[in-house]
C-alpha cells in the first residue's frame, strides 16, 4: 500500500463544522463622519490636496501621496461623473445566484480624482458604456441614515 | 549587513472605543513619527506594517487596507502577524530592509482596533484553538494565561500578592505616560479584591482592550547620521517559535523567549545580559508575563524573578528598570502597537528624552519584547546608543 | 530640542461604547456569515473515531519514541512520519488548571447565582510520553481543591450520544 494511501485509509473522512462567532461594529471615522453626514444632505464631500494637486472621493484626513493634513480642506464636489468601468453581476456576495443581476460600475466623480462603487439604475445593461454621463439618485431624506446606501444608485444624465 | 538606526517615533493615544477608523490610527502615528524625525514622506523608501489578528478589527487583509494610513502608497509594503508578538516583530522585519542594503529608510507601523469587535475581542481567540480538539471545548484566551500562570506559580511556590505589584508598578510608571490609558496609582490590595475573571487572574491583572497605533522610522548608518544626532542602534534582534501543541509543552518557562533573546544577544555581543541590559519593556499583558518573561530572557536566573520585584530591581529607579513606560497594563494594549510603544520607550529612554520617565543612570543598552500566538511566540530587539 | 516636543499627541479621539451604539458617531454594524467544514484528515479523524468508541488513541514516533496525543502525522520534534497507533488510558493527572469566572467571550458567569466556575486544565494522560497534555474541563471536584497532580479519570457520554469529538468525554473528573 502507498504511503498516502494508507494515511488515508486509516479512517473514514470526516470533518468538524464551525464559525468565528464575531460580529462588529466600525465607527466611520474623521473623515467618514463628514462624508457620510453630509450624503444625509445628499451631497457628496471630497478632499483636495493643494500640494498634490488631487481631490479625493470619498473624503479622508489625510493625503495619500504626500500625508499632508486634508481636514481642512474638504469641499463638495458635485453629485454626478462618469462610468469609468462596469460589469453586470449574477452572483450574491456569498456566491448565491441572483434573480435579478444588477449593474455595479465605478464612477468617477466629476472635477476629481476620486471614484465611488455603486450600483447603476434606470438603464439596460446593453445600453451602459464606459464614460457614460451618470447622477447619484438619493433615497427620500427621511429614509437617509449616513450610509452609502443613502444613494440608491446612478443613473443616466439625461 | 549594514547598521540599522531608529531615528523617529510616534505614537497615538491609547484610548478603548476611540472615533478614528484604523487607518486614521495608523496616519496619526506615522505622520508624528516623520515629523519626529522632520523627514517627509517621499524620504521614505518602503514600509512595514505589524498588525495582529484580522479578527479584532474586523477587517479581512487589513494589511492592504492600512497601507495609505501607513504611508505605504506605490511603496514597496509588507506586512507581519505573530500574535501578541508582532509589535516585536515589526523592527526586526524593518531591520532586513535596511541591514541587507536594499533600502536606506523603513517605516515601521503598527496598529490595533480591538473595540471593533463584538460581543468582545476576546471572541476572536476562539478560532485560533485547534477547530477540533479544543474548540468546542470553548477555550477563552484568559484561561490559556491563568492556566499558565498557574504553572508558573506552582512551579516555584509564586504568591499572587507577590506578583500582583508588577501591576501596582507598570501603572504607576503609566501616570507619566502620554498616551497612556489605564494609569493609576493601586495597591496590591486592590488587584487582589478586584473582580476573579479566571483564578488566579483577576481583572487588575489583565491589560485593556485598546485602540491605537504606533510608528518607528528606521535608517541606514549613513542617512541616520544626517537625520539625527541621537540615532539609537538596532544592535540584536530575535525571534523564534514553540510547538503549536501548547498543551504538550512546560508552560512554567518559555523558551521560545530564551532561543529568541540568544539570538539577539549573540549578535550584539552581549555575554551576561542582566549585568549589560540596562533598562527592559517585556511584554506584560498579563502581570505574570512580565516575571515570566524577564525570566526567559535571563535578565535573572530562573525563579528568582519575583525576588528582584520585591527587592525593587526592576522599578524605574532601581538597577534594572522593567517597563518604565507603564507596559501594557497601563499604557494600554493595542496588541501590535504595544510592541512598537515598548520599542519608542527604549528609543526615548536611550536618548534620554524620556521626560518624566527618565530611568536614572543614562543607560546605553535597552531591550523590548513581545510575545504571541498561541503562547509559542517570542520576539526580542536589543538597541543601544 | 528634544523629540519629545516635536512627537505632538493629536489624536485619538475617545468615545464609550454606548456612544457608538447610541449613534453619537455613524458607524456600520456588520456580522460576518462565514462558516468552515475543516477536514479532519488521518490523525485527527481516527481520534475523534476512537473517542466515539469510548477509547483515546496516541501516536508514537518512529524516531524519539514520543507517544503523542493529540495523535499527529508526523512529528514536529523529528520531521518524521509517525507510523504506529498506540491506545492510551483514559485517566491522567492535573498539570495545570484554572477556576474561570468568565466563558469564551470574556462573559460574567452568575457565580453568585451559584453557576459552577469553568475548571479547564491541561491533562496529562496516563500511558503517554510524560508531559503530553490535553485541554478539557473538571468536574465532579470542588473548584478550590484541584491541585497540580491530581490524578483523574475521563467521564463519558453514554456511548449513543457520542458523536467523535473531543466532547464525547464530558470533563474529567478525580479518580477517588
Amino acid at each position: 500500500m502507498a504511503l498516502i494511501e494508507r494515511f488515508q485509509k486509516t479512517t473514514d473522512i470526516g470533518f468538524w463544522e464551525g464559525q468565528i462567532p464575531m460580529s462588529y461594529i466600525y465607527t466611520v471615522g474623521r473623515a467618514g463622519e463628514k462624508f457620510f453626514r453630509e450624503l444625509m444632505n445628499g451631497k457628496i464631500i471630497g478632499a483636495k490636496c493643494d500640494v498634490c494637486n488631487i481631490i479625493y472621493v470619498p473624503a479622508k484626513i489625510f493625503c495619500e501621496r504626500c500625508f499632508a493634513r486634508l481636514e481642512d480642506k474638504y469641499l463638495e464636489v458635485g453629485t454626478t461623473g462618469t462610468v469609468h468601468t462596469f460589469t453586470q453581476c449574477y452572483e450574491t456576495y456569498d456566491g448565491m445566484r441572483k434573480e435579478t443581476p444588477s449593474i455595479v460600475a465605478v464612477i468617477h466623480i466629476d472635477g476629481t480624482q476620486g471614484f465611488l462603487v455603486h450600483w447603476l439604475g434606470e438603464v439596460e445593461f446593453e445600453k451602459v458604456y464606459i464614460g457614460m454621463p451618470v447622477e447619484a439618485v438619493f433615497k427620500p431624506k427621511k429614509d437617509r441614515e449616513g450610509s452609502i446606501l443613502d444613494i440608491k444608485y446612478f443613473k443616466p444624465v439625461k | 549587513m549594514r547598521r540599522v538606526a531608529i531615528v523617529g517615533a510616534g505614537i497615538t493615544k491609547f484610548y478603548r472605543n476611540v472615533q478614528e477608523t484604523p487607518k486614521e490610527l495608523a496616519f496619526e502615528a506615522t505622520k508624528m513619527a516623520l515629523e519626529s524625525c522632520e523627514m517627509k514622506l517621499s524620504d521614505i523608501e518602503c514600509v512595514v506594517h505589524g498588525t495582529a489578528p484580522d479578527a479584532f478589527d474586523g477587517i479581512h487583509m487589513k494589511g492592504e487596507y492600512l497601507s495609505d494610513g501607513s504611508g505605504a502608497f506605490r511603496k514597496p509594503y509588507m506586512r507581519h502577524y505573530v500574535g501578541g508578538g508582532t509589535g516585536v516583530l515589526s523592527p526586526i522585519h524593518g531591520w532586513f530592509h535596511v541591514a541587507s542594503g536594499m533600502f536606506d529608510t523603513c517605516l515601521v507601523v503598527a496598529e490595533e482596533k480591538m473595540s471593533s469587535a463584538y460581543p468582545h475581542p476576546a471572541g476572536a481567540f476562539l478560532t485560533i484553538f485547534d477547530h477540533t480538539t479544543e474548540q468546542p471545548l470553548y477555550p477563552t484566551l484568559i484561561w490559556i494565561f491563568a492556566i499558565e500562570m498557574n504553572r508558573f506559580m506552582t512551579t516555584y511556590g509564586y504568591r499572587k500578592e507577590d506578583i500582583a505589584l508588577v501591576a501596582v508598578k507598570n501603572k504607576k510608571n503609566a501616570m507619566d505616560h502620554p498616551s497612556a490609558q489605564l494609569p493609576a496609582e493601586i495597591t496590591v490590595q486592590d488587584v487582589l479584591n478586584s473582580e476573579i475573571m479566571a483564578w488566579p487572574v483577576n481583572r487588575l491583572d489583565i491589560s485593556p482592550t485598546s485602540d491605537g497605533a504606533a510608528c518607528i522610522v528606521l535608517a541606514a548608518e549613513h542617512v541616520a547620521r544626517r537625520v539625527t544626532e541621537k540615532p539609537i542602534w538596532i544592535d540584536g534582534v530575535g525571534w523564534a517559535l514553540d510547538t503549536a501543541y501548547w498543551t504538550t509543552r512546560d508552560l512554567y518557562y518559555p523558551d521560545y523567549v530564551e532561543v529568541a533573546a540568544r539570538q539577539a544577544y549573540k549578535m550584539a555581543g552581549i555575554k551576561e545580559p542582566s549585568k549589560e541590559i540596562h533598562i527592559a519593556e517585556p511584554y506584560d499583558p498579563f502581570t505574570y508575563k512580565e516575571l515570566h518573561h524577564i525570566e526567559g530572557l535571563g535578565l535573572c536566573k530562573r525563579g528568582e524573578s519575583v525576588q528582584m520585584l520585591l527587592d525593587g530591581v526592576t522599578q524605574r529607579t532601581g538597577n534594572l528598570p522593567c517597563c518604565p513606560s507603564g507596559g501594557a497594563l497601563g499604557v494600554g494594549n493595542p496588541i501590535a502597537a504595544t510592541g512598537v510603544m515598548k520599542i519608542i520607550e527604549i528609543f526615548l529612554q536611550l536618548r534620554g528624552e524620556a521626560g518624566k520617565r527618565q530611568v536614572p543612570g543614562k543607560p546605553t543598552c535597552g531591550l523590548a519584547q513581545a510575545w504571541g500566538d498561541l503562547m509559542q511566540v517570542g520576539t526580542v530587539v536589543v538597541m543601544r546608543s | 530640542m528634544e523629540i519629545t516636543e516635536k512627537m505632538v499627541l493629536k489624536t485619538a479621539t475617545k468615545l464609550s461604547a454606548e456612544e457608538i451604539q447610541k449613534g453619537k458617531v455613524l458607524s456600520v454594524q456588520w456580522t460576518p456569515n462565514l462558516k468552515y467544514a475543516w477536514d479532519n484528515g488521518p490523525a485527527i479523524g481516527r481520534y475523534l473515531a476512537e473517542l466515539k468508541n469510548g477509547k483515546i488513541i496516541a501516536k508514537k514516533c518512529d524516531k524519539c519514541h514520543r507517544i503523542m496525543i493529540p495523535p499527529r502525522m508526523f512529528c514536529e520534534l523529528c520531521w518524521v512520519p509517525t507510523s504506529e497507533w498506540v491506545y492510551v488510558q483514559d485517566t491522567g493527572i492535573v498539570n495545570t488548571w484554572v477556576v474561570s469566572y468568565v466563558d469564551w467571550k470574556a462573559g460574567r458567569l452568575d457565580i453568585a447565582g451559584g453557576v459552577r466556575p469553568f475548571t479547564p486544565a491541561v491533562i496529562e494522560i496516563d500511558g503517554a510520553s510524560k508531559g503530553m497534555g490535553i485541554l478539557h474541563h473538571l468536574n465532579e471536584v470542588d473548584p478550590w481543591k484541584i491541585y497540580r497532580g491530581m490524578k483523574v479519570k475521563a467521564v463519558w457520554k453514554p456511548p449513543e450520544e457520542r458523536i467523535g469529538a473531543i466532547t464525547d468525554i464530558k470533563y474529567f473528573k478525580p479518580i477517588e
